[in-house]
């Protein structure tokens, strides 16, 4: 006689579900549905009473010209800091798998900068960027008027930016560095026998190896420099000069918390939610296919 | 083991001696008190709580910081959602409008009436008094730490180019920039350019100069004033600071840039600059061995009678939804912050002014304002008292100024960045700022200021 434990009906598979689907409920689609609700009424912020408006505050949002010019601005640093993030946390992944000298202490140090929290690296960065008093003090010294994040919205760009991937490289770089060394040695030294070089490995059987962990990293940093970088800008350049670097997230806070506007904030992050969304579908749609999963 | 036995003695000893320590009188009523203030301010603040404490035995106020004004609307905001609201809060002078309709206080007037506390409201300067209070003159909320913008000018720089009095006019102030400038200082006068300086260089230039920064009389007539200063002298105040500017007579110092303009005037870089009476103590306590400094009222334009500057700073608000007791406690509480000698202490141990007659009476028949460090801080009191107030210098009674504030430190970036002319900059200010006041109206339909 066959013994196999089965439950009956599907109703227990259900209670078995109810915890995880009542903590998803409490700490996710309820919050999700609250925003939804007010991003479609006029919320007093004391809580005085309500109107409804419909999809008025999506419509002022949505032709207001700051308001692209911050989801413009959410894409540039979207893209640039992915891509600078990802790219030297693989060049220095891809060094540190190769056993260099010091690479043991290499795979220690360089997943510190991830340890550290958004605000506090911003004061660093904040210091280390100040045209005045800080290092590049030197290069204003050298060639005055090059380096002005305070008048200059490029630069004040370039400056978030290099925070957020200074910060993400140490992230990267562990899931890199696994990938890596996931890959076997054998294929690697039979490569290495066969007569091809360090670049030429690299480009054919590493780096098709890690397709999966880039497309994950890629998926990760992208909904990440759209949610994280919020800390970063409070500190450094509070969405200035100008709104250049007035991202996204950044003006969710500031509208709603600094101006007590309720209803657009809570409309602006369901843009931001769907945004996030159709960029997620677009990369499992279109950047999936070319990933190798063995 | 050891610790959880430890822990159990230490407990049982302690419900033991408190069972023994039974007082002979009632416990006093707790209320909370939340402020905005942070550093060394918090920590007079948590003094002044402590004197209230211990000057009577009926009522402990408990005194938590919540980091800054931002934060202490917003929070104070979630608490009194959730309904776990402090008695008193401290909120900041444009928060005003937002708490005047909330529905979410408890008129200060009337709360100090009915727990028997008489206050002479006319002993408040009246431009402190007006900015707090309704259009009818009834006081919401009681003025607390109040300061107002001055001109810190370095009397040694001055004195190089043969000045050794501060200019009181702007033209004068274009002459002394470009003297100093071609005598070899190479930062002549520092400003910064965010939301925070819009209260130096909009609202105070604005009042001084009786100029309005928005229709129905800055707001306080009505929810549907909108912004008017893309036609007032404030555009020809812009395009000189430009003007300026361009020919390096003024420098932007900001705290991201490496220097605030506080740090820089201190250090001796800059030699001129514009901030509140309440950086009066950290210039004496930072400035650079040696220096010769003063302060002196803000500039206006040749040929403009002089009105009295705003005040800045916040006030006290009592909410609603609370206990008689409690109420009773901070009925007691405001009337001591109301005392003279709290004044005395307030002033002293910041830079903020008195905001009573009375106070400042006291202070000066104290020899308060006769020797350094304290000496020029009654100038603020001359520029707050320079007139009686208009309709217009009375204050600025806007809905969520705070983002008008931000959207001026925007405007203003894009105008010293040559991305706009001075006039198109500010008409965009003027064209965001209202819709900001559009919704702010459309948020509280059928409500009016009181």
């Amino acid at each position: 006689m066959e013994k196999r434990v089965t439950f009956s009906k599907w109703t227990i598979g259900i209670l078995f579900a109810v915890p995880q689907l009542f903590l998803i409920f409490t700490f996710f689609y309820w919050p999700a549905g609250q925003a939804v609700y007010w991003s479609l009424t006029l919320q007093q912020p004391w809580g005085g009473g309500n109107i409804w408006v419909g999809l008025d505050n999506f419509r002022s949002i949505l032709s207001n010209a700051d308001y692209w010019n911050s989801i413009t601005a959410s894409l540039i640093f979207a893209g640039i800091s992915t891509g600078l993030a990802m790219f030297i946390a693989l060049v220095l992944a891809a060094l540190t798998d190769r056993q260099l000298a010091g690479s043991r202490l290499y795979r220690v140090v360089l997943i510190w900068p991830y340890g550290i929290a958004a605000p506090a690296l911003a004061l660093a960065f904040r210091f280390i960027l100040a045209p005045e008093a800080g290092f590049m003090a030197v290069v204003n010294q050298f060639w005055p008027g090059f380096w002005d994040p305070g008048l200059d919205g490029a630069d004040a760009m370039a400056s978030i930016i290099i925070a957020f991937s200074w910060k993400y490289v140490g992230y990267n770089f562990i899931f890199f560095l696994a990938a890596f060394q996931a890959i076997p040695r054998s294929q690697i030294e039979a490569a290495a026998m066969d007569g091809s070089g360090v670049i030429r490995r690299f480009w054919d059987i590493q780096f098709p190896l890690i397709t999966p962990t880039i497309f994950f990293l890629l998926v990760i940093n992208i909904t990440e420099s759209f949610q994280d970088s919020f800390g970063i800008v409070d500190i450094m350049t509070s969405g200035g000069p100008a709104n250049a670097t007035n991202l996204m997230v950044y003006k969710i806070y500031s509208d709603g918390f600094k101006g007590l506007d309720y209803s657009g904030a809570a409309a602006q992050s369901i843009i931001l939610m769907l945004l996030i969304i159709v960029l997620t579908i677009f990369q499992f749609r279109f950047i999936e296919r070319r990933v190798h999963y063995r | 083991m050891t610790i959880i036995k430890r822990g159990l003695a230490a407990l049982a000893a302690g419900a033991l001696s408190s069972a023994l320590a039974v007082p002979a009188f009632a416990e006093p009523v707790k209320f909370d008190f939340w402020f905005g203030l942070s550093g060394d301010l918090a920590r007079v603040v948590d003094t002044l709580c402590k004197n209230f404490n211990a000057s009577q035995k009926d009522y402990e106020v408990v005194c938590t910081s919540q980091g800054n004004y931002d934060a202490t609307l917003q929070n104070t905001i979630a608490a009194f959602r959730a309904g776990k609201q402090p008695t008193v809060v401290q909120v900041y002078d444009v928060g005003t409008a937002t708490m005047m309709l909330s529905g979410a206080y408890k008129p200060a007037d009337k709360l100090m009436e009915e727990n028997g506390y008489k206050i002479d409201y006319s002993d408040y300067f009246p431009g402190i008094a007006r900015y707090y209070a309704t259009s009818k003159g009834e006081m919401l909320s009681f003025p607390f730490n109040s300061s107002t913008a001055l001109m810190y000018w370095n009397k040694d720089a001055f004195a190089k180019i043969g000045k050794t009095e501060a200019p009181k006019t702007w033209e004068d102030v274009g002459a002394d920039l470009k003297a100093l400038k071609d005598a070899g200082y190479d930062c002549p006068m520092a400003i910064n350019i965010s939301g925070n300086e819009s209260w130096q260089i909009m609202e105070q230039f604005s009042a001084i100069h009786d100029q309005p920064i928005a229709s129905k009389n800055n707001g306080y007539d009505g929810l549907d004033a909108r912004l008017e200063m893309n036609k007032t002298k404030f555009v020809q105040y812009v395009t000189d600071l430009k003007k300026w500017y361009d020919a390096g007579l003024i420098k932007i110092k900001s705290k991201d840039l490496g220097q605030d303009m506080v740090q820089a005037f201190a250090t001796g870089t800059c030699q001129v600059i514009m901030t509140s009476v309440g950086d009066h103590g950290t210039v004496g306590k930072t400035q650079k061995e040696g220096m010769n400094w003063d302060v002196a009222e803000l500039p206006v334009y040749a040929g403009t009678e002089r009105k009295n500057s705003l005040v800045g700073g916040a006030s006290l608000w009592v909410l609603s939804g609370k206990s008689d007791a409690e109420y009773k406690g901070a009925a007691a509480f405001l009337n001591f912050i109301h005392d003279p000698k709290t004044a005395l202490f307030w002033s002293t141990n910041t830079g903020y002014i008195p905001v009573t007659k009375s106070g400042f009476e006291y202070m000066k028949s104290s020899g308060f304002y006769d020797k350094a460090p304290y000496k020029g801080r009654e100038v603020a009191i001359a520029s707050l008292t320079a007139s009686e107030p208009t309709d217009i210098t009375r204050g600025i009674r806007l809905g969520n100024f705070t983002q008008i504030r931000a959207e001026f430190g925007t405007q203003m970036q894009a105008i010293f960045a040559n991305k706009e002319s001075v006039q198109d900059g500010i008409d965009t200010l003027v064209k965001n700022g209202d819709a900001i006041l559009d919704r702010f109206q459309q948020t509280y339909p059928n409500k009016t200021l009181p």
